[in-house]
């Protein structure tokens, strides 16, 4: 288990989604700090920061994102070494199964498709979050 | 896990890689505890992971793995491994479920490309509990499906 201080990134470019994601991640118990961010090039930076810096520990990736799209954030991370054992998890509203397939492909963690319903939406995060909670993370890398 | 698009030829399947039958047992309770409702395929060496992903995923079936570190026969660094620099089975996600929480093996099987690396509690409770939130959870993951030619009307 992790401690608190290590930061998970949130990406979703959705205020409705964020907020309801951010909610739940706590409702199901996470302890880590969340970070949310809107675009794909600021997830990029919030990883490769600056030499010496401990990244974050882990991706909550949305696919469709300005700037840079999360199946481009997704590749970027893992063909650089120092990001490319961080586990991203795909949170988005496709369940396209070429693009699930991509995204494995890619080296994503594990895909989840938003349900419709506000309800099973919220369940799934909560779910999502206990699990985060008892993992192994890798640690935080430094950026280079 | 969530079911396969129509004409699909089968159902996801999850692969339990396990040499200790306490261990599997409690596991495989565990997962269906969270709410897992999947076939649970139930193998206990390196040699056995590999052939059974090979086939199956040929195949074009989907399939989770979730894989123990001391195993005869292949251990589950070396299956990873090998599954990882496969063209063919590099979409497998694969959650590690190991005795060992040292940082290295942690880092190293994320390197490797695992998806979750999750430590076995010598504590019955605590183990419990965190395979019952895996199964919880792989309930709504979905899996990659292999683009394979169906057979359709010719």
């Amino acid at each position: 288990m992790d401690s608190p201080q290590r930061i998970i990134v949130l990406a979703e470019d959705d205020e409705g989604h964020a907020t309801l994601i951010l909610r739940n991640l706590k409702r199901g118990g996470l302890d880590h700090g969340v970070v949310h961010l809107r675009e794909g090039p600021a997830v990029l930076d919030a990883f490769w920061r600056k030499p010496g810096a401990v990244g974050p520990v882990a991706l909550l990736l949305d696919i469709n994102l300005p700037g840079m799209d999360g199946i481009g954030v997704l590749r970027e991370l893992k063909s650089r070494p120092e990001t490319m054992k961080v586990p991203v998890v795909i949170l988005t509203t496709t369940d396209d199964a070429s693009e699930v397939e991509r995204c494995y492909r890619l080296g994503a963690a594990a895909y989840i498709t938003k349900p419709v319903e506000y309800e099973a939406f919220s369940e799934v995060i909560q779910r999502l979050a206990a699990f985060l909670k008892i993992i192994h993370l890798p640690e935080g890398e430094v950026a280079g | 896990m969530i079911a396969p698009p129509s004409r699909w030829p089968s159902e996801p399947l999850v692969l339990l890689a396990e040499d200790d039958e306490g261990h599997a047992t409690l596991i495989q309770r565990n997962l269906r505890r969270g709410g897992l409702r999947n076939r649970i395929v139930h193998l206990r060496n390196g040699d056995e992971v590999l052939d059974c992903i090979r086939r199956r995923h040929g195949s074009g079936g989907a399939l989770v793995l979730l894989l123990d570190i001391h195993m005869p026969r292949g251990d589950g660094i070396e299956v990873l491994r090998a599954l990882k620099s496969t063209r063919d089975t590099a979409d497998v996600p694969v959650v590690m479920l190991t005795t060992s929480s040292d940082p290295d093996e942690v880092d190293l099987c994320y390197s490797l490309g695992c998806s979750f690396y999750i430590a076995k509690s010598v504590d019955y409770a605590v183990f419990s509990e965190c395979v019952q939130r895996l199964g919880a959870l792989l309930g709504h993951v979905q899996l990659p499906w292999k683009r394979i030619r169906l057979p359709g009307p010719s």
